[in-house]
């Protein structure tokens, strides 16, 4: 089956700015897909030339294996919810929601009434004849969402959905769009710049700096076996230890990670030592901050040869130590993860 | 006694009376000449500017409208304002479309091409028109007049359908085309009704212009009459002169209504969107 | 039309859509041909016209245009002294307007701005904008009323008893005249009211945009309210006066109308362009003399910008 999004050696430039960079990915048919990235790293741009609002400098892109690389954005089968939601104001919920179907010119009581299915979708049937100006932001997004899913699209682009959504209203939409996906069925892909948001929703997650994929890998494998330095930084956060400290802890200059939850410190007396110097690798530093986070507790260590460790911890006597304390940082040498 | 916070009138910071008295007869001073046109429409002295007026009547009103010259003069001036808004609301709303969306060479050349007519003084903008004409061994009459007021009403609907459409968000139209509506079905849909007040206001803006305009009409018109042509020859004729009163309100009327409403529908498009 | 022919005409319709939709340069020409044809046409044309026409002459015998660029119309319009002497009158009663414009306009504005509270401030705002929006003639023609001979102004005059000082403005030479109506005293009155507006908007925009905490230090290191207004906000708002004066100038500078109606004997530019276009025929004077404005208003618009009107307007 034909890959539902395919992108081959896509280009887009602003000027002399390289927005993307030669990108190639390929999306399949009913995946929920993830675009992260910082700001200014291409994935909106990416987004934007899937949905046609763009057209790519180089390179082709692919639907069901057509290429739509010319095709203007009301000839795609592809529907965007935006960022700013992007409701008409002049149109009634009802009316938005149809606006798909009045542009096909379909019958005005079967508009209504596929309308109004689509608001039950989204759990807003009562509000059918509201103004936008007259919803709240979480209400307003759901219809966005009706009117995108309204055509039945093969695909769904949402840039950014989550945004403007406080948190418990967020952590609820990202429930809800994950199940309104499995039941649609159709592939999602859907841009954000919260690695916690695109970890937890997405199967695959393409992770994208300065207009080029760093990595493309399911949430389990970014987090756990990052391939650069970038993606072990911005997915996670993870330590990462290169140069001279990784030549003299490693023998190579090669650089790796380590996460955080897998470092572990030791007060400098205790005597109960916990694996053997062999499967260990052990650092001396001084305690810079703690920050306590309910289930865990951060530390900021400052090794002695200068870099700056986190280490987190359930372990209540982390909580303890004081700021200024010498402690001996140490991980287990299965926990360091090679970067390119 | 209302709270301090909202007026920005402190202890140290008060008015004097002088100050106060001079902005408010200022104010006052501005609109006396109007005030003075109602009263004289209505006084029973037909010679002279007899001051104040022995008595009021309708009886000019009905005179007026007996006039055929008056009639004709109205009819065309309306005709006038008429196609003339059309045009300009044409042209302004083409103008907008193309400036509020692009970045491209020559903007600037174009936005002070289009404030021109209303920059250099009618008299320039007259005889220019009438140069034209002239060489080009036309005669000047209707068309010339709707040509003339064509011109400087461009950039009265331009300026308001511009402001509008810049306040459009870029995302409102990509949605349109996003879910499945091509160009000239979005600007049906979605642009035009966003432009709707700004085109009526900007229209109603023009007609008032058209309708009231004098100055560069003197030199386009040749031997027609709009209604303040009529108005100028009169004002040189102290016979009938209370029919020019009324006249005179008629012309006051017909330009403020529009230009009011103008005003109110921009004003409730701001707080609208 | 058959459901064949009608999908055919929305395919067409919507093919040409995609085609200015990926050729935005076509759509933009598209759009732009009509307003641009027009106006390099009708108006640039008629400029260009009237350039060209105050390079040529009429010859005295035929009274007839001689087709030949020459400076001699120019020459005329710069070197009679009844020509001259228009030149100066008009630009004089600019001058004077524009001055007595902005000593009116400004303690209007000031209290519009600074006192007035929020609801006195619209009254003000729509108080000052409503007179622009009257009918230009139908104002000019109101004050002809108001100052003619038994007209308001000296009604009011003569019940205060004050007729020997109505006599007495009238009777100073030059500006004086029979009646106010036909006056230079009148016309300038008349003048000032027209474009009193004009000079009070960019004002109040100016002053709106003097921060209250520059009025506050004023006030906090002793100067009385009289003092913060010379030193303070005046410099402050000098921008806004020239952007006003800008307005003043080109169109005192160019009005025939009023001069005509409310006026003394003397002619202005304006009236010296419509009488010689009209009566006397001879375009190329009259083409010439509309430079003049053109010129004098394009020096002033250098000084204005040197006050920095254009950052204000």
């Amino acid at each position: 089956m034909a890959a539902a999004i395919e992108f081959r050696n896509v280009a887009r430039n602003y000027g002399e700015v390289r927005a993307v960079d030669g990108v190639s990915l390929s999306i399949a048919q009913g995946e929920f897909f993830a675009m992260l990235g910082p700001s200014g790293s291409g994935k909106t741009t990416c987004l934007r030339l899937i949905a046609g609002f763009e057209a790519p400098d180089g390179g082709s892109i692919l639907l069901d294996g057509q290429d739509v690389t010319d095709r203007a954005p009301y000839e795609r089968d592809v529907n965007t919810v935006f960022q700013d939601y992007a409701l008409f104001p002049h149109m009634t919920v009802l009316q938005n929601v149809a606006y798909g179907l009045r542009v096909r010119k379909v019958p005005r009581d079967e508009q209504r009434r596929r309308a109004l299915e689509m608001l039950e979708l989204v759990k807003l049937s009562a509000l059918g004849d509201r103004r936008p100006s007259q919803l709240s932001g979480g209400q307003r997004q759901r219809v966005s969402l009706a009117r995108a899913l309204i055509n039945h699209p093969r695909v769904l682009l949402l840039d950014e959905p989550l945004g403007a959504l406080d948190l418990k209203l967020r952590e609820e939409m990202q429930i809800e769009l994950k199940n309104l996906q499995r039941r649609l069925g159709i592939t999602f892909v859907f841009v954000t710049h919260d690695q916690g948001e695109a970890l937890s929703m997405a199967d695959r997650v393409a992770v994208f700096n300065q207009g080029k994929i760093e990595q493309l890998d399911t949430p389990r494998a970014l987090y756990t076996q990052p391939i650069t330095t970038f993606v072990a930084r911005f997915v996670g956060g993870a330590n990462v230890i290169e140069g001279e400290l990784a030549q003299r802890l490693r023998g190579s200059p090669q650089p790796f990670a380590v996460r955080a939850e897998n470092v572990r410190l030791r007060k400098m007396d205790d005597t109960v030592s916990g694996q053997p110097e062999s499967q260990c690798t052990r650092c001396p530093g001084t305690v810079m901050d703690v920050q306590y986070h309910g289930a865990t507790t951060r530390c900021q260590v400052r090794l002695d040869s200068g870099e700056l460790v986190s280490a987190a911890s359930t372990d209540a006597d982390v909580a303890i130590l004081p700021a200024g304390a010498a402690v001996m940082v140490e991980w287990p040498h299965a926990a360091a993860v090679t970067l390119r | 006694m209302r709270s301090d916070r909202s007026r920005r009138v402190h202890a140290w910071n008060k008015p004097s009376l002088g100050a106060r008295i001079a902005a408010y007869t200022g104010l006052a001073f501005m609109h006396v000449p109007v005030l003075v046109i109602l009263l004289y429409a209505f006084t029973t002295d037909d010679r002279t500017y007899a001051f104040p007026p022995p008595g009021l009547t309708l009886r000019w009103f009905e005179a007026a409208f007996a006039r055929s010259d008056i009639w004709t003069a109205l009819r065309l001036s309306l005709s006038v304002a008429a196609l003339a808004t059309v045009s300009s609301l044409i042209l302004g709303s083409l103008t907008a479309l193309a400036m509020s969306r692009a970045k491209f060479r020559g903007k600037e050349s174009i936005a002070f091409l289009l404030i021109l007519p209303i920059a250099l003084p009618g008299i320039v903008t007259g005889i220019a028109l009438l140069t034209a004409i002239k060489s080009v061994a036309i005669d000047p009459g209707f068309w010339t007049i709707v040509a003339g007021h064509t011109t400087f009403c461009v950039v009265i609907v331009y300026n308001n359908v511009v402001a509008r459409l810049r306040r459009l968000p870029r995302s409102w139209i990509e949605a349109s085309m996003d879910l499945g509506a091509d160009g000239w079905q979005t600007f049906r849909f979605i642009v035009l009704p966003q432009m709707a007040t700004a085109l009526l206001a900007g229209g109603m803006l023009a007609f008032a212009l058209s309708f009231d305009e004098i100055i560069v009409t003197l030199f386009t018109a040749g031997h027609e009459r709009t209604l303040p042509i009529w108005f100028f020859n009169e004002l040189f004729r102290p016979r009938e002169r209370p029919i020019t009163n009324v006249v005179a309100v008629i012309v006051m009327v017909v330009t403020f209504i529009p230009i009011l409403l103008a005003y109110y529908l921009t004003r409730a498009g701001d707080d609208g969107g | 039309m058959t459901a064949a022919v009608a999908s055919n005409a929305a395919g067409v319709f919507r093919r040409a859509a995609t085609f200015l939709y990926r050729r935005p340069n076509v759509y933009l020409a598209l759009l732009l041909i009509p307003p641009l044809l027009w106006f390099g046409t009708v108006y640039l044309g008629s400029l260009f016209a009237l350039l060209a026409n105050s390079f040529y002459a009429i010859d005295e015998f035929t009274a007839k245009i001689v087709y030949q660029p020459t400076l001699a119309t120019f020459k005329q319009v710069v070197t009679q002294p009844a020509h001259i002497d228009i030149i100066l009158r008009t630009l004089v009663m600019a001058v004077a307007v524009t001055i007595a414009c902005a000593i009116i306009a400004l303690p209007i504005a000031n209290y519009m701005v600074r006192y007035a509270s929020p609801r006195r401030k619209a009254l003000f705002y729509v108080g000052v904008m409503l007179p622009m929006w009257m009918s230009y003639l139908v104002k000019v023609y109101a004050w002809r009323l108001i100052l003619a001979k038994q007209g308001i102004l000296s009604w009011i005059l003569e019940s205060c008893g004050l007729q020997g000082v109505l006599d007495a403005v009238l009777g100073i030479p030059a500006i004086g005249g029979p009646s106010l109506s036909s006056s230079y005293i009148g016309m300038f009155i008349v003048f000032v009211y027209m474009w009193l507006p004009y000079m009070i908007l960019p004002l109040a925009a100016a002053l709106e945009r003097v921060p209250e905490s520059l009025l506050q230090a004023s006030a906090d290191l002793g100067a009385r309210p009289r003092q913060t207004f010379w030193n303070v906000v005046l410099p402050l708002v000098v921008p806004g006066l020239a952007a006003g004066s800008v307005f003043t100038f080109s169109l005192t500078l160019g009005d025939y109308i009023i001069p005509s109606v409310v006026g003394a004997p003397g002619y202005f530019i304006g009236m010296m362009v419509y009488q010689q276009q009209g009566t006397a025929g001879n375009i190329p004077l009259a083409a010439a003399f509309s430079v003049v404005p053109i010129v004098l208003i394009m020096i002033y618009l250098q000084l204005a910008k040197r006050a920095g009107a254009f950052d204000a307007l």
